[in-house]
């Protein structure tokens, strides 16, 4: 036995570890062997897998693999609970969410013993960091819950949601699903990762003992095939994931056209900016929280080290020493730092990743102590000398492996930090506040830490850009994600507009025309008795502010509701579509940074000189609708003047994080968007995709109803001498479905909105799971008349994504 | 992103990056060779940056990420005491009170308590004793034969505003009287308008007066205002030739804290790295548990190494201090929780 003696030489740190008692016991007191918690009851144990202690490699329990039976059964308790969950009331859930955080409080050390040994990660993290930070999810949203009726009014739960949550943070990303889901009067099946359910069927036994109805929270367990059964199911009307961007992908298409909300949080290579005036040991316990956290398991891990090249081997040679300084155990030991990898094949991935990277040339380096060789571990690593074409660059590892590569200028290091198909996170560093505030919004991510790193919080959203996923979790933003709109406009004539509409669309504009046995006949009201036919006009397509011609060389008929033609439109192509991509490309910059008001006087610009031509607008829209054209160029008008208004005053919210500091919540526009408008109104229909979108700074490619487009073709004249900057918005006049599927595939489109019938909304959801772009399509009629259905607070959400920049301050 | 390819020929750049590899460190594992200071560099002190949320963020992980348990805490606060300036600086200490500290410092844990840990051969004594000038030789003839180092504050000690030349004649009446370290403060105002020649200037001079005794320089922490000051007032009294720094007198508002402490601690690295030069540090004030002071030690040791968890380079300036750790003590050795009034008093 060591003496005190040798240890008053030595100083050397000890063993401290944390009792696992406690959790053993819970464990045999269930014979280590799990059902699933469905309809408040617990399935008797069956067809179970093997639950391993990550750093001992042994077994700690059994759970049960769920079946596509046990799907159907959570679902249906669901479905049954939803009703009085929902009759309840904000305060009546705000008490069950109270009662569970306390819960939470009350276990805080069981919680924090059994996720430990469940996944791996050290009792320091789970004790101080995840545990603390589920109860205080479930407080804030306690919080939600209280304030439903009031600060979302019009709106109700989503209804029953299946939520999926991966391995690195279990209890946490449950809190984080569960606690919105609840307050927003949603009821729930969850399903924890296969690797590490059992703080998740803790909870359920903590919301058994709160009284939590039941069906209210069911836990099932199992792996992939069990997710995929929730996904698949027709009882549920949410999906919200976290995970790889691999499987986000998959479940983004099997949800395709279904009607199922859909949020996803997803993978990251996310960066860690350096500037030259940071404060360097600083830094370096920043890189130590934001890469060796959690073994470097963290989605928003900041696993790309920017640094400006003038200190690089400064801050190289700091890392390194710090390195050295870091403890890998036992992740019950009180004195690490870091603990075990989660799983085998985790711990081979990283392995084979690091390999390759070695190959690839960078220098590799990790500390000189020994890594334990029993469990899974993996030792800090520092790749430095990274090219942004290496694969270690590119890949999310997953892992505790940092990539170090430099830059000269901030420019530069704005440029690297976007050079990634991932945006969650990004970490800037700079004792300068106008350098780190010019940095942060130009940075393509849903979270920004000045002088910081992976700082959380339930008042703050989460969630990514790009292939990091859509929708947020925490905050204000969160709970719209468990939300639907109330719906005023049922019955309203305005519908019936809209259903005769999807009626004669469903024949096909172009095909009605091609099929049609009459003779083409030019409608009456293309000539004129006195002097002959009126001069003729060609509409074309508006690309980067210029009328051109179909790259088809092809035009299409467009018929009144006579069937006579009411004149030729051009036949837009994919080669169309991705000239105006890149148009709208070259004009986002400048129109991204414009100001609010400045894109507002363009948008009333564009209402004067609507309104100025009214009457022949109105003519155009009765000849190809014979509805009241008058009423449909007014309500274009009042439009563009709701979202004139808007542009300067959709504004983002400064969050109350617990930290001497502010989270600024930024409503940023998502870049280039691919728009496809209603059929039912010609103009309107267009108009109100376009207005939200440009108004609050994103460049568009609009495709207008196939049917009636030459009201849009006649409205490229009103933007031409409104001065709207080219690129901003470009027209494509075509067959709708097929350039939706084009603007959908288009991995350099950020966002697409579709209009239309569900074939259109499920093609278009499909294709974007290319780049996980982020999708805004119905085939549920929209009253468009309406100032509440048609316009609003609900399209400028979605034509914006929110980035929460976190800035602690203080001298 | 491509390094530029070697110039044939190698010019001296006037902006060629910092030194990277460190010059040989001027120290031993018994010894350490006095820092002699360097001229001021501007350029240096003005350059350092320090974000304090982030400092306060990874001090308060200090406390959290490290532990040490049984035999291992035993063995830490055994050190710890080994580290400790005992210290006494009120306005109504006499002969009586200090031979009592001078006796204790001598024989800071109770002997029973000491065999039972298996450290007799230790023979340990805490680092030194503190005391005010005029109580100095009272110290020295207490504790001749013990080789406890008498320690005096000095230089018009607390707020160091007394004319130069007492000042200066202050530590060399204290060093004739047989005190071996003399802790010293500095002119707060002199950071708080980034006078930096001036506390340069007067930190040397208080070195030139110490001659062969040691000198801690006191930066009064507590009123320097910001991290970033106490940055650069620490780079600063280490030029300037400190051998050690110290964070507090004890009568400021706020005294040491462990973000002050990684501050101070950080630009000592940095010192020793840019010079070979290694400095000792002295929190003060404010330190009375047992389990304050091992967070002290987890920082010295992880920031600094091993190397600094020894009397010549670390030092607690406390009384309270050790009557916590003896009552620690007797726990571990007893297995039951002790009181203050079974061990003899400071």
């Amino acid at each position: 036995m060591t003496s005190v003696r040798d240890i008053f030489d030595t100083m050397e740190y000890g063993p401290a570890p944390e009792s696992d008692t406690l959790a053993r016991e819970w464990l045999a007191k269930h014979d280590a062997k799990f059902g699933h918690f469905i309809g408040g009851a617990w399935t008797k144990a069956s067809n179970t897998f093997d639950i391993t202690n990550p750093a001992t490699a042994r077994r700690i329990a059994q759970t049960s693999q769920g079946a596509k039976r046990d799907v159907d059964a959570a679902v249906k308790a669901a479905r049954k609970a939803l009703p009085a969950w929902q009759a309840l009331g904000g305060h009546g859930r705000a008490r069950f969410l109270y009662a569970l955080a306390r819960a939470v409080q009350r276990n805080a050390r069981l919680l924090a013993v059994l996720e430990s040994m469940d996944n791996g990660k050290s009792i320091r993290e789970t004790r101080d960091i995840d545990i603390p930070l589920v109860a205080r999810h479930l407080y804030h949203h306690a919080g939600w819950a209280q304030l439903l009726e009031t600060e979302f009014e019009g709106r109700h739960g989503a209804g029953v949601v299946g939520q999926i949550i991966p391995w690195n943070f279990p209890l946490l990303m449950m809190s984080w699903k569960v606690a919105p889901a609840l307050a927003a009067g949603c009821t729930i099946i969850i399903k924890p990762a296969e690797f590490t359910p059992l703080t998740a069927l803790l909870f359920a036994e903590l919301a058994e003992s709160v009284g939590l109805p039941a069906g209210v929270l069911n836990v099932l367990t199992g792996d992939g095939d069990t997710g995929a059964a929730i996904v698949a199911h027709d009882g549920v009307d949410k999906i919200a994931f976290t995970g790889s961007t691999e499987v986000g992908r998959i479940i983004r298409k099997a949800t395709a056209g279904s009607g199922k909300k859909l949020s996803l949080e997803l993978g990251g290579k996310s960066p860690f900016i350096v500037f030259d005036d940071a404060d360097l040991d600083s830094v370096v316990e920043g890189v130590v929280d934001a890469i060796w956290f959690n073994q470097g398991q963290v989605c928003c891990a900041g696993s790309r080290l920017l640094v400006q090249e003038g200190i690089a081997d400064r801050l190289y040679a700091k890392l390194r020493a710090r390195m050295e300084t870091l403890r890998l155990g036992s992740p019950l030991d009180k004195s690490v730092d870091m603990g075990a990898i989660v799983a085998p094949v985790q711990l081979e991935r990283i392995r084979t990743l690091v390999e390759q990277g070695k190959t690839e040339g960078a220098d590799f380096w990790q500390p000189s102590w020994a890594c334990p060789t029993e469990g899974c571990f993996y030792p800090p690593t520092l790749f430095t000398n990274v090219q942004p074409s290496s694969s270690i660059a590119q890949v999310e590892i997953f892992g505790p492996v940092l990539v170090a590569m430099t830059f000269r200028t901030p420019g530069e290091a704005v440029e690297l930090a976007n050079n990634t198909q991932y945006g969650l996170a990004a970490s800037v560093w700079s004792e300068s506040i106008n350098l780190a505030l010019d940095i942060a919004p130009k940075i393509k991510a849903g979270v920004v830490w000045i002088n910081s790193t992976n700082l959380f919080d339930a008042a703050a959203g989460f969630g990514g850009y790009r292939e990091s996923g859509f929708g947020r979790e925490g905050g204000r933003e969160g709970m719209y994600e468990y939300l639907a709109r109330d719906r005023t406009d049922e019955g309203t004539d305005d519908l019936a507009v809209g259903r005769a509409a999807k009626a004669s669309a469903r024949i096909g504009a172009r095909a009605a025309a091609k099929a049609s046995a009459k003779p083409i006949r030019r409608a009456a009201e293309l000539d004129d008795p006195d002097r002959g036919p009126l001069v003729d006009r060609t509409a074309k397509l508006f690309i980067g502010g210029k009328q051109t011609r179909p790259d088809s060389g092809y035009s299409a008929r467009v018929l009144g509701p006579n069937g006579h033609v009411l004149g030729e439109v051009g036949d837009g192509n994919r080669k169309d579509i991705r000239n105006a991509v890149e148009a709208a490309h070259a004009a986002y910059g400048a129109w991204s940074k414009a100001t609010g008001h400045n894109r507002a006087q363009i948008l009333y610009y564009i209402a004067e000189n609507l309104a100025a031509r009214s009457s022949e607008f109105a003519a155009r829209i009765s000849a190809m609708t014979g509805g009241d054209g008058e009423a449909e160029v007014e309500a274009c008008v009042r439009r563009l003047f709701t979202y004139g208004a808007w542009a300067d005053k959709y504004d983002g919210l400064v969050h109350q994080v617990p930290m001497r500091g502010v989270a600024l919540a930024m409503n940023e526009p998502i870049g280039v968007m691919g728009l496809v408008a209603p059929d039912e109104y010609p103009l309107l229909g267009l108009i109100s995709v376009i207005g939200p979108t440009i108004a609050v700074g994103n460049t568009v490619v609009v495709v207008p109803s196939e049917k009636a487009p030459l009201a849009a073709t006649d409205f490229y004249q009103v933007l031409e001498t409104s001065d709207l900057p080219a690129g901003v918005v470009n027209i494509v006049t075509g067959v709708k479905d097929a350039l939706a599927k084009t603007l959908a595939e288009h991995d350099d489109v950020d966002a697409v909105w579709y209009f239309g019938a569900r074939d259109g909304v499920k093609a278009v959801e499909l294709a974007s799971a290319g780049n996980m772009k982020r999708t805004f399509a119905e085939w549920e009629l929209r009253s468009w008349m309406s100032s509440v259905e048609g316009e609003g607070r609900d399209f400028l959400r979605e034509a914006t994504q929110v980035k929460n920049i976190w800035i602690p301050y203080g001298e | 992103m491509q390094s530029k390819p070697e110039p044939a020929l190698r010019l001296a750049r006037s902006d060629a990056p910092a030194r990277l590899d460190p010059p040989a460190p001027r120290l031993t594992d018994s010894d350490v060779e006095r820092n002699p200071g360097m001229p001021l560099d501007l350029d240096m002190v003005r350059a350092l940056r320090v974000n304090r949320s982030a400092v306060e963020r990874r001090a308060s992980t200090i406390p959290t990420r490290r532990t040490v348990k049984k035999e291992w805490q035993a063995a830490w606060l055994l050190r710890a005491v080994s580290l400790i300036d005992l210290t006494t600086l009120a306005g109504d200490d006499t002969a009586g009170n200090v031979k009592r500290l001078c006796a204790k410092a001598a024989r800071p844990v109770r002997l029973d308590l000491v065999d039972a840990l298996g450290v007799a051969d230790l023979e340990l004594t805490v680092g030194a004793v503190c005391v005010y000038h005029a109580m100095v030789p009272t110290a020295v003839v207490a504790l001749e034969g013990t080789g406890i180092p008498v320690a005096a504050v000095s230089t018009g000690f607390p707020a160091g505003l007394s004319p130069i030349e007492e000042r200066v004649r202050e530590i060399r009446a204290s060093v004739a009287a047989g005190a071996k370290e003399i802790d010293i403060v500095i002119t707060r105002g002199n950071v708080l308008t980034g006078n930096w020649q001036a506390l340069y200037d007067e930190v040397r001079l208080f070195r030139e007066a110490c001659g062969d005794a040691h000198m801690k320089s006191i930066l009064a922490t507590g009123e320097l205002a910001t991290l970033g000051n106490v940055a650069r007032a620490s780079m600063v009294a280490m030029m300037a030739g400190s051998d050690f720094i110290k964070t507090s007198t004890g009568k400021e508002g706020v005294n040491a804290t462990l973000p002050f402490s990684l501050v101070m601690v950080r630009m000592i690295r940095d010192y020793f790295q840019q010079t070979g030069y290694a400095v000792g540090y002295k929190p003060a004030g404010g330190i009375r548990s047992a389990k304050s002071a091992l967070e002290y030690l987890y920082l010295m040791k992880d920031e600094l190494g091993d190397r600094w968890l020894k009397p010549d380079l670390f030092r607690f300036g406390a009384s309270s201090l050790l009557t916590d750790i003896e009552r620690q003590l007797e726990h571990f050795v007893t297995g039951r929780y002790s009181a203050a009034h079974r061990h003899p008093m400071v």
